[in-house]
C-alpha cells in the first residue's frame, strides 16, 4: 500500500510540468484572441480616423461681393441671379481671365453653395443691395480635396489654370481652411461641402424616441407578467420559444413585416421617423423581454418571500420591490437593444427611409432618414469629397453607440445589486 | 424607491409623447414630391430636387433608390398620395409594367428621356490600358463559349488569360470585378457587351430570330468560376479594388470613372475609350439612356411637380454645360433634347403600344 501511493504521487509530478505547459499555452491562446481583436478594432478605429479627420474642415474662400442693384432689377429678391454675382466677385480677383470656357472653370471652384448663401444674407437684409461685402464662401468639393491633400494635382480633376489660380489664391491669404459648421448643421446634399449629418441625427433622434417609448414599457410588463405572474403551462413555454425566436430573426424580415402591416394596413407614411420606429420596436422588444426576465430571475426568493410575509399583494411585491431591484437590468438591456437599434438600416430600406432627403426632419411624420443609412448613401456617393465625409459620420455614429453602452456600463454598476 | 419613481415617471411621459404623435389616417395632403427608382439616376436627380428645394418656394423632393424594377412596382401600385410620384428608370419601361399600371389605374404617364450613361470598363492606371472589342469580352466572361475549333457547340468558359483569347491582349489573369444581376448596370453590360459579342458568332445571331429564350440563355450568362466577381453594388469599393490590384477590371457607370480619373483609366472598346464627348456622340459603343415616368394624375394633386419638370428639362440643368453634365450625366444631342422638353411642356401621355 505503501509503495502504491509513493507511486501516485510520482505520477503527478511527472505530469505537472506537462500540466503547467498546458496551461500557459492556454492562457497564451486567450491573450492572442484578445490581442488580435484589439488589433482588428484599431485598424477599424485608424481607417476610419485616418479618413474622416480632415471632414472637421472644409476649405472657404474670400470673396468680395459688390450687390450689383443691376442684378436685383425687375425680378424679386428670392429669385435674383445670385450665381452672377458670385461669378462677379470672382473675376474681379482673376481681372484677366477671359473666355467662355475659362470664366466657366473659374466660376467651378467656388461651391454652388455659395449662391444659396448670399440669397440668404439678401433675404434677412435688403439693405445690402447696392453695398459691397467680404465673405468667405465654401470651396468646391475638388478644390477643398485638392487643398487638403487627397487630391493629387496630376488627378485630372483640377486643370492646370485652375491648380495656378488656388496658388495666386493662397498667396493672397483668400483660401484656408475653416471649422466645418456645415457638416453639423445641414441635412443631406449633393454637393460634399454643403452636406451635414443633422438632418440623419435628427431622424435616428425621433425614430429612437418612438422605439424606446414602445419598447420600454411594452417590453417590461411582458417581461413582469411572464416571469411574475404567468402560470408555467405549454401555452407560456411557446410564448417563451416563439421570444426567444424573434431575437434571433434577421432584421430584414422585420422590415417587411413593418411594410405589409403598418404602411399597409394602418396607412403610416412612407419614410417616417414613425413607420421606422415602429419597426424598430419590433426587432428591439425580444432583447428587452429576454434582458428583463433575466433580471427579475437575479432578485433573490427571499425579497418575494419577505415582502408576502408582511402581507404585501403579489401587484405591490412586483411593483414595490422587485421590479425597482431588477430595473437597472433591465435598462441596461434596453440600451442595447436601442444601440442596435440605432445601428440598423436593413429593415428601413423596406419602408422607404434609405432616402435623399434636405430637408430636416421636424416630427414624427416628416420624411427622414437615419444616421447608417446616411453613412450608406454617402459611401455610394461618386464624389470623392463623400469619402471623407462617411468616415466622419461614422465617427459621429460611433461616438453615440459608445456613450450608450457606456450608459449601459455604468447604470449596472452604479444600482446593480449582488446578493 | 427613487430609483423606480424616476422610472416610472419617464416611462409616463413616453406614453403621453406616444399618444401626442397619433397614427394619421391615409388621404391627407402630401407637400412634397415622392420620387423612386434606378440607383443609376438617383444622382442625378438628387441634384436637381437639392436645387429645385432650394431656389423654388416648395419643399425639397424625397429621392429613394429603389432599383429601377422596385421603383416601377411602387410607381404602378395606384394612384393617390401614398404612392410616388416619379419612377426614375436606366431602362425604358416594360411593357409588362406598364399593363401593371394600367391595372392598378395608373393610366396617363409622361415619358422623359434625360440622357445617357456610358457604362465602362476600367482599371488601375498601374497598368497598361486594355483594348478589347465586345466578341473579346464575350469570350473572356460567357459561362459557355462556343467551340473555338469549330461547330455549332458550347464549351464551359476555357480562358483563363487574356492572352488566350487574342494574342495581342496581356498575359493577365481575367479577373473582372462588377455589379451583381440585380444591378441595372449589369443588365445593360449584358445587353450591350454580352449580346452584342454573342451575335458576333453567326449561328448564334440566326438564334436570336428563331429562338429568343435561347439566344438569352447563351447570351446572358456569365461565369462562375471566379474570372467574373460580383462586387456588389457598391461602385466606391470597385474602384478601391482595382488600385489594389492592378490585374483586375471593374465594370460600372461612367460617373464613377469621371471622379476616379487620378486612379483608374477606362478601357478601349471598339477603339474608343470612354470619354465624355465619345459618349455623346455615341461613338462608344457602351452607353444607355434614362428615363423618368411622372404620373400624370399627380401633376394637379401634389405642388411643385411641373416647377421640378420644368427645373429637370431647363438647359441650366440637362443642357451639355448644365450641372447635370458636372455629375458626369451625358447631354442628349440638341433635336432630342428639345423634343422631350416640348412633351414635358404639353405633357404628352406614353403610348403604350411602342414599348417591348
Amino acid at each position: 500500500m505503501n509503495k502504491s501511493s509513493v507511486k501516485t504521487i510520482d505520477i503527478v509530478q511527472k505530469g505537472l510540468k506537462r500540466r503547467y505547459r498546458v496551461e500557459r499555452r492556454f492562457r497564451r491562446l486567450g491573450l492572442a484572441a484578445i490581442a488580435a481583436s484589439l488589433i482588428f478594432l484599431m485598424l477599424l478605429f485608424v481607417s476610419i480616423l485616418g479618413n474622416g479627420y480632415s471632414a472637421i474642415w472644409q476649405t472657404h474662400m474670400r470673396l468680395d461681393v459688390y450687390f450689383d442693384p443691376q442684378v436685383f432689377k425687375d425680378v424679386v429678391v428670392s429669385s435674383a441671379d445670385y450665381g452672377r454675382l458670385v461669378k462677379g466677385a470672382l473675376r474681379s480677383v482673376f481681372p484677366d481671365v477671359s473666355g467662355r470656357g475659362e470664366l466657366r472653370k473659374l466660376s467651378a471652384m467656388v461651391s454652388s453653395g455659395a449662391a444659396f448663401q448670399l440669397r440668404e444674407m439678401v433675404m434677412e437684409d435688403r439693405g445690402l443691395i447696392g453695398r459691397q461685402s467680404t465673405l468667405w464662401v465654401p470651396a468646391d468639393d475638388d478644390v477643398d480635396m485638392f487643398f487638403k491633400g487627397r487630391l493629387g494635382p496630376e488627378s485630372g480633376r483640377l486643370t492646370e489654370d485652375q491648380l495656378s489660380w488656388i496658388d495666386h489664391l493662397k498667396e493672397r491669404k483668400m483660401i484656408r481652411k475653416q471649422f466645418n459648421r456645415a457638416f453639423f448643421t445641414a441635412g443631406d446634399s449633393r454637393e460634399p461641402e454643403l452636406s451635414g449629418i443633422r438632418g440623419a441625427l435628427y431622424g435616428s433622434f425621433f425614430t429612437l424616441l418612438i422605439t424606446l417609448a414602445i419598447s420600454f414599457p411594452l417590453g417590461v410588463g411582458t417581461a413582469v407578467y411572464l416571469q411574475e405572474f404567468a402560470p408555467r403551462n405549454r401555452w407560456t413555454d411557446l410564448i417563451e420559444v416563439n421570444i426567444n425566436n424573434l431575437a434571433a430573426v434577421p432584421s430584414i424580415v422585420f422590415g417587411l413585416l413593418g411594410l405589409a402591416l403598418f404602411l399597409n394596413v394602418f396607412g403610416v407614411p412612407r419614410s417616417a421617423p414613425l413607420a421606422g420606429g415602429l419597426v424598430l420596436t419590433l426587432m428591439t422588444l425580444p432583447t428587452i423581454v429576454i434582458a428583463g426576465r433575466a433580471a427579475l430571475q437575479a432578485v433573490p426568493p427571499s425579497i418575494r418571500e419577505a415582502a408576502l410575509g408582511v402581507g404585501a399583494s403579489r401587484m405591490q411585491t412586483v411593483l414595490h420591490h422587485v421590479l425597482p431591484l431588477a430595473l437597472p437590468g433591465m435598462l441596461t438591456g434596453t440600451i442595447i437593444g436601442m444601440a442596435r437599434a440605432l445601428g440598423e438600416s436593413a429593415p428601413l430600406l423596406m419602408i422607404g427611409m434609405v432616402a435623399f432627403i434636405v430637408d430636416i426632419p421636424h416630427g414624427f411624420q416628416d420624411p427622414s432618414t437615419v444616421l447608417p443609412v446616411q453613412i450608406y448613401l454617402w459611401a455610394d456617393s461618386p464624389e470623392r469629397a463623400f469619402v471623407e465625409r462617411t468616415s466622419a459620420a461614422t465617427m459621429v455614429l460611433l461616438a453615440f453607440l459608445v456613450i450608450m453602452n457606456g450608459l449601459a456600463v455604468w447604470l449596472r454598476r452604479k444600482f446593480e445589486r449582488r446578493w | 424607491m427613487k430609483f423606480g419613481k424616476t422610472v416610472k415617471n419617464t416611462a409616463a411621459a413616453a406614453l403621453i409623447l406616444l399618444g401626442s404623435s397619433s397614427v394619421t389616417t391615409a388621404g391627407d395632403a402630401r407637400d412634397y414630391i415622392n420620387i423612386v427608382g434606378s440607383s443609376t439616376v438617383y444622382p442625378f436627380s438628387t441634384v436637381v430636387a437639392e436645387q429645385f428645394g432650394k431656389t423654388s418656394s416648395f419643399k425639397t423632393p424625397k429621392i429613394e433608390s429603389t432599383g429601377t424594377g422596385g421603383g416601377f412596382k411602387l410607381f404602378c401600385a395606384g394612384v393617390g398620395v401614398n404612392h410616388p410620384d416619379i419612377s426614375n428608370a436606366s431602362r425604358r419601361i416594360k411593357k409588362s409594367e406598364c399593363e401593371a399600371c394600367t391595372e392598378n389605374g395608373v393610366n396617363e404617364i409622361l415619358e422623359v428621356k434625360i440622357g445617357y450613361d456610358g457604362i465602362v470598363l476600367a482599371n488601375s492606371k498601374k497598368a497598361p490600358v486594355l483594348k478589347a472589342t465586345r466578341k473579346e469580352l464575350f469570350l473572356a466572361l460567357a459561362k459557355e463559349i462556343p467551340d473555338p475549333s469549330g461547330g455549332e457547340k458550347l464549351i464551359a468558359n476555357p480562358y483563363n488569360t487574356w492572352k488566350q483569347i487574342n494574342p495581342a491582349l496581356p498575359d493577365t489573369k481575367i479577373e473582372v470585378l462588377g455589379p451583381p444581376p440585380t444591378s441595372g448596370t449589369r443588365d445593360a453590360f449584358v445587353e450591350l457587351v454580352m449580346e452584342h459579342g454573342a451575335e458576333s458568332f453567326p449561328w448564334i445571331k440566326a438564334l436570336k430570330k428563331s429562338d429568343e429564350k435561347k439566344f438569352k440563355s447563351v447570351a446572358h450568362p456569365v461565369r462562375e468560376d471566379g474570372a467574373y466577381i460580383e462586387a456588389g453594388e457598391n461602385d466606391n469599393l470597385i474602384v478601391q479594388k482595382l488600385e489594389a490590384n492592378p490585374n483586375a477590371l471593374g465594370i460600372f457607370g461612367f460617373s464613377f470613372l469621371d471622379q476616379n480619373s487620378d486612379k483608374i483609366q477606362g478601357s478601349e472598346i471598339e477603339g474608343k475609350i470612354p470619354t465624355f464627348e465619345a459618349i455623346a456622340d455615341g461613338s462608344y459603343s457602351v452607353s444607355r439612356p434614362l428615363y423618368f415616368y411622372v404620373k400624370k394624375a399627380h401633376l394637379d394633386k401634389i405642388p411643385g411637380i411641373r416647377e421640378y419638370l420644368e427645373e429637370f428639362s431647363s438647359e441650366k440643368a440637362w443642357g451639355p454645360e448644365g450641372y447635370l453634365s458636372d455629375k458626369g450625366l451625358i447631354p442628349m444631342p440638341d433635336p432630342e433634347r428639345k423634343q422631350f422638353q416640348e412633351d414635358v411642356k404639353t405633357v404628352k401621355s406614353l403610348d403604350p403600344g411602342q414599348l417591348k
